[in-house]
């Protein structure tokens, strides 16, 4: 053997002031103004559905009907609906439902995608023709019509909300996954793995998966987005959330025939409400995909 | 060389920094250089050493963290410092261009070439057809042989010579004075490097512009430059014309980089190559005497206290104390190595008739034709031809990886071998590994380097627990790695490290066999000089047989027992590596040789290559060299396929010129290589 380089000779690995890259990706997010506000809102809306109803003014539930449809004043800020409830109270608690369902419909669609395109993307040929284009064939159903058969399947709840949603979007989902996968198909380590006899679990799971997450991320804050706002289509409806429930597609769709009759404080807000959310997962989404890309 | 004031370019006591972790971090000092007009000068050095920062520092297109800290640069005259930006885009757009290693950072993926290239001088005010024209004179001007139909192509429809050759283009388009060129043949095989070489020289008496050249490649930069510099931690370390800096250098570190190249065909058997120890300060570093003395061999404590001036040696600049001893720097690496008299066994490896057909827009395309080979243990297989003449694939049928066509057969140590990995045994797995050439893609990047190894050992050695901990000891330390490297991942190191991980990973399930497919193509010089030594010394002691594919014959030379030389998948010629190499040879070797550029530059009778290999779905018809080949000698070139005879027992070649016709043609040549 001869003395090549003496292993004392070798420089420490060299991170001297250097972070992983997903250190690097965190600090870009604090830099990022975007992503802050998006952030700023989404974590208004969620302390209002985990303490909202501590420091709410009225129970927003409880009917008053000698005080309905008054406008907003200085004792109902947001005035109150048909029965008296106090619309203040109703849209700081009405986060609640929609901030558990459309997370949890976006964790199905985000674990149902991701399983789908690693396998499409690692198998390629056949498999991934044949799922591809019963994928394809599912995305182009609107999510109402599936929604209305689910309904009819499984009757209205939470979860076959969660499901409906996380099925339709699983497809989107695992189509970003899918083309990640082939790109990383194609690496080196892929074949090494192969010339290890792994398994194809291991491969895709253990080898792949990690190197996917980035796409994965950007692509699960993005449907967070479309997830909320399908909910609250979906709750307005009548297909989504029930009463009593104090959801705001569904406050806006009991109350939308009010409008006419000049009570546009019983609808607003809680549109307001809706739009500030969607905006601040996007923004916040807008974010993350600029932080991965930068 | 013409008087100071007309100087192209002019850097003096420039200084830059990167700001990292908050911190300005040197990268140039104090760096003084001169290019006058019409001059190509040629900047070396390991990478790291700040020359591609001489590069952006220039055309002032350092990145975002990166400033120019101290010292002056001017351009034709002109300060680059107090140019406005409107004056800095006219002086990018009209004066100075750059070519970059990689033509794709030139090249939009999404624009077809003729676009890109009528873009240019619609920026300059000339539109529609004149502008079409000007694109078609600029890619004629490069020898792009078919002008119109590459003006409707996209990037990714050419090979990489091609899209080089249009980023040179493109470079050229409005007549620069001053043309950076940064590694811009690194990334291209042998015959394609040569011929894109030729074309930079050409060009350069065409144009009349001065040229930085800035390269790793020593033999490049001394074909193709007036005078060079080296480069060390940013500081010149030696300057002179290039014959003197390369055939007598007075620096230690450029007489440690001439040494880690095999020459004059330094082959394994006969010594291990020199290597330089230890490693280039990193940026930043607190430089106090001469920045070279940790790893040099001279040093003494003068060296590392006072910091040495540039020597002036008569036309001639050295940065050294010792500079009149510098030529006797003792050797890093003893040379010396126990030759083991090989006793002559079965071979290990067993190739018949094997080969891989795809199917390319409805043609088949032979990627590999009829080829047979075998290869005794201990023993290396090399195998050189041009990218594109199936070097790769038939790697890739040997592991298993692509399934041959039916018909042929791989013999491993007798026995015959599964097409596919799927079918193969683990025992016939883990004989055969691989060394990739790119690391970054052969090593995930998600998981740290003690995962990467382990995970091959429990694999393909089955081995668990205290068991797996020794070995992955004794396995890092045989690559000469250390425990601090196992904790990290694949990105924190450096290519050489990098590509030690992968050799320790092949070699874990102490495998019969390693194809290794260019493993050093992307290192510099010193390093590859130790990957080379590293894996000639485990050939020696494990006894396992490589198929070493690389486009540097020298490196192949240094390693191979065998030559396998493939055009267009057929073996064109089979033997000893003594044999091949030292003629008669097959002509396509000859012209593959004759590519080669050298560091002495007694140029002899050059064979050209014209053109690019033809496509594998359209073969030639008779032989399929014969539209390139410099020795055709008629029509049975193009109706009869030669076969692959003997010529002296071993030693075979396919062409219709007799062995002994052939080595009357060659004497001449022959003669003038330097043994
Ligand atoms: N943007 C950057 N930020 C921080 N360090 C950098 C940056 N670019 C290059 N470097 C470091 O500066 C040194 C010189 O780099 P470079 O000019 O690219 O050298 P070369 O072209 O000789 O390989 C290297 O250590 C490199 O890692
Ligand atoms: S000055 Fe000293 S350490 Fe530096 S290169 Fe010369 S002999 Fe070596
Ligand atoms: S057979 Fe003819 S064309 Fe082919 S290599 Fe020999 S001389 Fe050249
Ligand atoms: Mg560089």
């Amino acid at each position: 053997m001869s003395a090549t380089d003496s292993p004392a000779g070798m420089p420490a690995p060299d991170n001297a002031g250097r972070r992983g890259p997903m250190a690097e990706v965190f600090f870009s997010l604090l830099r990022s103004g975007t992503f802050l506000t998006g952030l700023g809102i989404v974590l208004f809306w969620i302390a209002c559905a985990l303490f909202g109803e501590h420091f709410v003014p009225y129970d927003p539930l409880a009917d008053d009907i000698i005080n309905a449809l008054a406008p907003p004043s200085a004792e109902h800020w947001f005035g109150t609906d048909q029965i008296g409830r106090d619309v203040f109270s109703r849209v700081i608690v009405g986060s609640r439902d929609i901030l558990t369902v459309a997370p949890l419909a976006t964790l199905l669609a985000t674990v149902a995608g991701t399983a789908l395109g690693l396998f499409t993307g690692y198998f390629r040929g056949i498999v991934d023709d044949i799922i591809s284009r019963i994928l394809e064939a599912f995305m182009a159903i609107p999510v109402v019509i599936v929604a209305l058969l689910a309904i009819v399947a499984l009757g209205t709840s939470k979860t076959t909300v969660i499901v409906v949603i996380g099925l339709s979007f699983a497809p989107i989902i695992a189509r970003t996954v899918r083309s990640a996968v082939l790109a990383e198909r194609e690496l080196d380590y892929v074949a090494a793995a192969q010339l290890r006899h792994e398994s194809a679990f291991h491969t895709m799971f253990v080898e792949i998966l990690p190197n996917v997450i980035p796409p994965i991320l950007v692509e699960t804050t993005v449907r967070l987005g479309y997830a909320i706002f399908a909910v609250a289509t979906l709750s307005f409806m009548g297909f989504g959330i029930q009463p009593p429930s104090p959801d705001w597609g569904l406050s806006i769709s009991s109350n939308y025939g009010m409008i006419g009759g000049g009570f546009w404080w019983t609808v607003l807000f809680d549109a307001l409400a809706i739009a500030t959310l969607v905006i601040g997962v996007n923004l916040a989404a807008d974010g993350v995909h600029g932080a991965f890309n930068d | 060389m013409t008087e100071k004031a007309g100087n192209a370019l002019e850097l003096s006591d420039l200084s830059v920094a990167y700001r990292v972790a908050g911190r300005n971090r040197a990268v140039l000092r104090n760096l003084n250089l001169t290019i006058g007009q019409g001059e190509a000068y040629g900047l070396v050095g390991e990478s790291g050493c700040g020359k591609s920062t001489v590069a952006l520092s220039v055309v002032r297109y350092l990145p975002r963290n990166g400033s120019i800290t101290g010292g002056a640069i001017s351009l034709d005259g002109q300060d680059v410092m107090k140019l406005d930006g409107e004056a800095l885009r006219r002086a990018r757009a009209e004066s100075v261009s750059m070519v970059y290693q990689d033509p794709g950072k030139a090249l939009n993926p999404s624009l077809r070439i003729g676009r890109q290239l009528t873009e240019i001088f619609e920026l300059g005010g000339i539109a529609g057809q004149a502008a079409t024209d000007r694109a078609i004179a600029m890619l004629n001007r490069v020898r792009i042989s078919d002008p119109a139909s590459v003006m409707q192509r996209y990037p990714h429809q050419l090979s990489g010579g091609m899209q080089q050759r249009v980023a040179i283009a493109m470079a050229l388009a409005n007549d620069p004075t001053m043309l950076i060129l940064d590694e811009p043949t690194t990334g291209l095989d042998a015959t394609v490097e040569a011929e894109v070489l030729d074309l930079i020289a050409l060009l350069r008496q065409e144009l009349s512009a001065s040229i930085l050249f800035i390269s790793h490649n020593l033999a490049v930069v001394s074909k193709m430059c007036d005078r060079v510099g080296v480069l060390y931690a940013g500081m010149l370390v030696e300057e002179g014309s290039t014959q003197d800096v390369f055939n007598d250098p007075r620096h230690p570190y450029t007489v440690a980089l001439l040494r880690c190249l095999p020459r004059g065909g330094q082959r394994k058997d006969q010594g291990r190559l020199d290597t330089i120890p230890g490693f280039l300060p990193g940026i930043g570093a607190d430089i106090k005497g001469c920045a070279f003395a940790d790893r040099c061999a001279l040093a003494t404590d003068r060296c590392r206290s006072e910091l040495p001036p540039l020597y002036d040696l008569g036309g001639r600049l050295s940065r050294c104390h010792y500079h009149e001893q510098a030529q006797a720097l003792p050797r890093a690496t003893p040379s010396d190595v126990a030759a083991v008299a090989k006793a002559k066994s079965e071979p290990v490896l067993h190739v018949e008739g094997l080969n891989k057909t795809y199917a390319s827009h409805g043609h088949a395309l032979r990627a590999v034709k009829d080829v047979s080979v075998s290869l005794r243990p201990g023993e290396t297989l090399g195998l050189v031809g041009e990218s594109g003449s199936g070097k790769t694939t038939f790697a890739r049928l040997l592991l298993g990886l692509v399934p041959p066509d039916e018909g042929g057969s791989i013999r491993l140590e007798g026995k015959v071998l599964a097409p596919r990995l799927d079918n193969r045994t683990d025992d016939q797995i883990k004989a055969m590994q691989i060394v990739f050439q790119n690391p970054d893609s052969a090593l995930n990047r998600s998981h740290s380097i003690r995962h990467l190894i382990s995970r091959a050992l429990k694999r393909l050695a089955g081995l668990r627990g205290a068991a797996l901990q020794a070995r992955l000891d004794e396995l890092i330390r045989s690559v000469r790695l250390t425990d601090r490297h196992l904790a990290v991942k694949p990105r924190q190191l450096s290519g050489g490290l990098k590509q030690r991980v992968a050799i320790a990973r092949a070699f874990a399930g102490e495998p019969r066999i390693v194809v290794c497919d260019e493993p050093t193509s992307a290192l510099d010089v010193s390093v590859q000089a130790a990957i080379l030594n590293l894996l000639a010394d485990l050939q020696s002691k494990e006894d396992v047989s490589y198929i070493f594919i690389s486009h540097d014959l020298g490196v192949v030379r240094y390693l191979s027992d065998q030559i396998a030389v493939l055009y267009l998948g057929r073996i064109m010629e089979l033997g000893p590596s003594e044999a091949v190499f030292s003629g008669p040879h097959h002509p396509y070797t000859e012209a593959l040789l004759s590519a080669v550029p050298k560091l002495d530059q007694t140029e002899t009778s050059r064979i050209r290559l014209d053109g690019e290999i033809p496509s594998a779905t359209h073969p030639p018809p008779g032989c399929v060299f014969q539209t390139r080949c410099p020795r055709k000698i008629g029509a049975i070139c193009e109706t009869q396929e030669p076969p692959l005879a003997e010529a002296e027992p071993g030693h075979s070649i396919r062409c219709h010129i007799p062995y002994a016709e052939l080595a009357r043609l060659q004497k001449p040549a022959m003669q003038a290589e330097p043994a």
